[in-house]
C-alpha cells in the first residue's frame, strides 16, 4: 500500500493541510497561557518543528563523536 | 495483627514454585492464574495494614500498605499478567522453565520492595530484583547476553551494597530503619541511599547498565525487565526523596541526553532503552518538584510508562522473535506481513508521544503543569523539547524503521496469538487510561482536582506533535535525516567496557615493569653480597684460610718482639 508513491504523497498532503490548519487556528482561539513565551502566536508549532530539526542535526553531529564500528567492544 | 489477606509477594513466590514444578498446559494455566489470584488478594488490602517483626532492637516491617504502594501493586500485577500472556508460547523453548520461574520471582521481588516498610526489607528485595531478573538476560543464550547480564548483575549488587551502607549509617544516626521520607539533610546516609536508588533509576552516568543489558534480554524477558526494576526505583524515590531539589535538575538531564542517542541508535530495543531513561526523567522531575500534583504526575506517568513501554518492547520483541532481527538497518516494510503488530506498535507510539486520548497525555501533563506552577519557566523549555524528542524516536522512528521505510524484503507472519493478545491488552489499557483518566487519577496518592482535557492543552499538544512529525517528514524527504547504520555508539559504559580494561592492563604492565626492575636491582645487591661473603668466607677466602702453625709462631714472635722494644 505504501510502496505506491501516490498514496504516500496523499498522506503527506493531509499532513501539510492539518499543519496549516493548526497554525491558522492559533490566531483565532484564545489559549490560556502560563509561560511567558506561550503568548507568541504559533509558539508550539514553531517549538516542535525547530526542536526536532535541531535534535536531528545535533544527533547527526554526535555520530562523529561517539560512533564506532559494530564490533568495537569485541566480536559478537 | 490478624491478616485476612497475604502480602502480595508471597503469592508470587508460591506461584514461582508452581511454575517451576509444572509443564505444558498446566503451567500455562498457572502463569495466567497467579496474577489473577494476586489481584483478588490485592483488592482486599487496605492502607494501614502492616506486619512488624522485632530484630536486634530494630523493627522490621516486611509488609506495609499505603496508597502509594497499592498503586505500584496494581501496576506490577497488570505487568506480570501481560508479560506472562506474552510469554505463553515459550513452552516449546528449552529455557521456558527458567524464564517463567525467573519472571515470577522477579515480580515477587518487585512487589516485596514496594510493600516493604523498612530499609533492610527494601534492601533484601532490592538485591533479589537483580538476582532473579538476570536469568531473563542470560536465557538469550549468547556470549554477548552472558557478558551483558554479568555486568548488569555486578552494577545492581553494588547498588544494593550502597543502599545497605546508607541504611546502616541511617540506623546508627536516627535509631530507626523505617522507610519514610529521607531527603538530603547533608548526612552521608541520605546521599548513599539516593545514589543507590539513582543507579537503579538510571540517573545520568550510572544509566548504562540499562542500555547495555535490556537489548540483550530474550524477546519476552525484556518486557519484564522494562516493567519492574526502574519503576521500583521511581517508587522508592517518590517515598524517600519527594521535594529534593537536585532531582529536578537530574531529571531534566535524563529527559534530554538520551533522545540524541535514540536518534542515531540502530538497535530498536536499545532505542527503547534510551527512551525509557527519557521517560523516567519526567518522573524524577515530578518527584523533585514534590508538590502533590507533581508527585501524582510522576507515579501516574510510571504507571502509564510500564504499559506503553511494555507494549513497544512487546512489538519489537515480536519482530525479533519472528525475524531474528531488531536493528533498524536490517528491518523495514514489515507492515505487509505483520499488520496487526504494526497497528499495536503505533498505538504504543502514540501513547508515549502523548497524543490526546492516549495515556501519556493525561500523565506527563501533570508534571509539565506542576513545573510551571513552581516557577521553573526555564526548565520547562527543555522538558517541552524532550516531549517533542519522544515523538521523534519512539513515536516515529520505532514504527517507521521496523514496519515501513525501506522494504527489507523480509516476509514473515504475525507472531503467536498469545503475543498478539498481550499486546492488545496493553494497547487497550493505553487508550483506556488516555480516554478515561479518572480511573487512574482515583488511585493516585493525593486527591486533587486536575483534569487534562481542555481546549488549550489539546490544541497546544497537537500543534507540538504535528509539527514534530512535519519536521521529521521534511528531514527524511530531503535526505538530511541520518540513515540507520550498523554501529556501536559509545556512552558511559565506555568507561568500564573500553577504558577500565585498558587502564588496568596498562597499570598492570607498568607495575610489572617497575616490579621487575626493582627485583633485578634487589637481586643484584643480594648477588653482590653473596659474592663478597664468598670472597671472604669461601673455600679460598682470606678469612676461611687455614694458617700454618709456623707462620702463627712467627707472627707471635714478631708481636712479642715489638712489645719488648716498646717496654724497654
Amino acid at each position: 500500500m505504501w510502496d505506491k508513491k501516490e498514496n504516500a504523497d496523499r498522506l503527506f498532503r493531509v499532513l501539510y493541510a492539518v499543519s496549516a490548519l493548526l497554525v491558522i487556528v492559533d490566531f483565532f482561539v484564545h489559549r490560556h497561557t502560563e509561560h511567558p513565551w506561550e503568548h507568541v502566536k504559533a509558539f508550539y508549532p514553531l517549538y516542535g518543528f525547530v526542536g526536532i530539526v535541531l535534535l536531528v542535526l545535533v544527533a547527526k553531529g554526535l555520530r562523529r563523536l561517539v560512533m564506532r564500528p559494530e564490533d568495537y567492544y569485541g566480536a559478537e | 495483627m490478624a491478616l485476612s489477606s497475604l502480602p502480595p509477594f508471597v503469592i508470587f513466590l508460591v506461584g514461582a514454585l508452581l511454575v517451576a514444578l509444572t509443564k505444558g498446559n498446566v503451567r500455562r494455566a498457572v502463569l495466567v492464574l497467579v496474577p489473577v489470584a494476586g489481584a483478588l488478594n490485592l483488592l482486599r488490602l487496605e492502607p494501614g495494614m502492616s506486619i512488624e517483626v522485632g530484630l536486634l532492637g530494630y523493627t522490621l516491617v516486611p509488609f506495609k500498605v499505603d496508597k502509594l504502594s497499592l498503586l505500584f501493586g496494581y501496576l506490577f500485577h497488570l505487568a506480570t499478567f501481560i508479560g506472562n500472556v506474552y510469554a505463553l508460547h515459550l513452552e516449546r523453548d528449552e529455557h521456558a522453565g527458567t524464564q517463567h520461574t525467573s519472571a515470577m520471582l522477579y515480580a515477587a521481588a518487585a512487589l516485596g520492595a514496594v510493600f516493604a516498610g523498612d530499609l533492610i526489607s527494601v534492601f533484601v528485595f532490592w538485591e533479589l530484583l537483580a538476582f532473579t531478573s538476570v536469568f531473563l538476560i542470560w536465557a538469550a543464550g549468547t556470549e554477548r547476553s552472558f557478558k551483558a547480564g554479568f555486568r548488569y548483575l555486578v552494577i545492581h549488587v553494588v547498588s544494593g551494597v550502597i543502599l545497605l551502607s546508607g541504611a546502616l549509617i541511617r540506623a546508627h544516626e536516627t535509631g530507626s530503619i523505617e522507610f519514610g521520607h529521607i531527603g538530603l539533610d547533608g548526612s552521608l546516609s541520605g546521599w548513599l541511599i539516593l545514589l543507590a536508588l539513582g543507579i537503579k533509576a538510571g540517573f545520568p552516568l550510572v544509566h548504562s547498565w540499562l542500555t547495555d543489558a535490556y537489548p540483550e534480554g530474550t524477546p519476552t524477558g525484556t518486557v519484564f525487565l522494562s516493567a519492574f526494576t526502574t519503576k521500583v526505583a521511581v517508587y522508592a524515590l517518590a517515598r524517600g526523596f519527594a521535594g529534593t531539589e537536585i532531582l529536578i535538575y537530574i531529571g531534566v538531564v535524563m529527559t534530554c541526553f538520551p533522545i540524541f542517542y535514540a536518534v542515531i541508535e540502530n538497535d530498536l530495543r536499545r532505542v527503547l532503552s534510551y527512551s525509557m531513561i527519557n521517560q523516567i526523567g519526567f518522573m524524577v522531575v515530578g518527584i523533585g518538584l514534590g508538590t502533590p500534583l507533581a508527585v501524582n504526575g510522576a507515579v501516574a506517568h510510571a504507571f502509564a510508562d510500564v504499559l506503553f513501554k511494555g507494549l513497544l518492547f512487546m512489538s519489537m520483541g515480536a519482530v525479533l522473535y519472528m525475524t531474528g532481527r531488531s536493528k533498524g538497518s536490517d528491518l523495514g516494510g514489515l507492515y505487509k506481513s505483520m499488520p496487526i503488530t504494526a497497528t499495536l506498535c503505533i498505538i504504543g507510539a502514540a501513547s508515549i508521544s502523548a497524543f490526546p486520548l492516549f495515556s501519556a497525555f493525561v500523565t506527563k501533563s501533570m508534571i509539565m503543569t506542576a513545573a510551571l506552577d513552581e516557577g521553573h519557566t526555564w526548565l520547562w523549555l527543555p522538558l517541552l523539547f524532550a516531549s517533542a524528542g519522544v515523538l521523534e524516536h519512539a513515536g516515529i522512528k520505532i514504527p517507521y524503521f521496523a514496519f515501513f521505510g525501506h522494504d527489507s524484503g523480509i516476509r514473515t507472519t504475525e507472531p503467536p496469538r498469545n503475543m498478539l493478545v498481550a499486546m492488545a491488552i496493553g494497547a487497550a489499557l493505553c487508550i483506556g487510561i488516555g480516554t478515561f483518566p479518572g480511573v487512574l487519577y482515583g488511585l493516585l496518592p493525593y486527591t486533587l482536582d486536575y483534569w487534562p482535557y481542555d481546549l488549550t492543552h489539546v490544541l497546544t499538544q497537537t500543534q507540538l506533535l504535528v509539527f514534530g512529525i512535519l519536521a521529521v517528514v521534511v528531514l527524511i524527504r530531503s535526505g538530511i535525516y541520518p540513515p540507520e547504520l550498523r554501529s556501536t555508539n559509545v556512552d558511559a559504559e565506555w568507561t568500564y567496557r573500553w577504558a577500565a580494561p585498558r587502564v588496568v592492563h596498562a597499570v598492570g604492565g607498568a607495575v610489572a615493569r617497575v616490579d621487575g626492575a626493582l627485583r633485578s636491582v634487589a637481586l643484584r645487591i643480594v648477588r653482590g653480597g653473596i659474592a663478597l661473603t664468598a670472597r671472604g668466607h669461601g673455600p679460598s677466602g682470606l678469612l676461611s684460610r687455614t694458617w700454618p702453625t709456623g707462620s702463627m709462631v712467627l707472627w707471635v714472635a714478631i708481636l712479642l718482639g715489638i712489645s719488648l722494644i716498646l717496654y724497654l
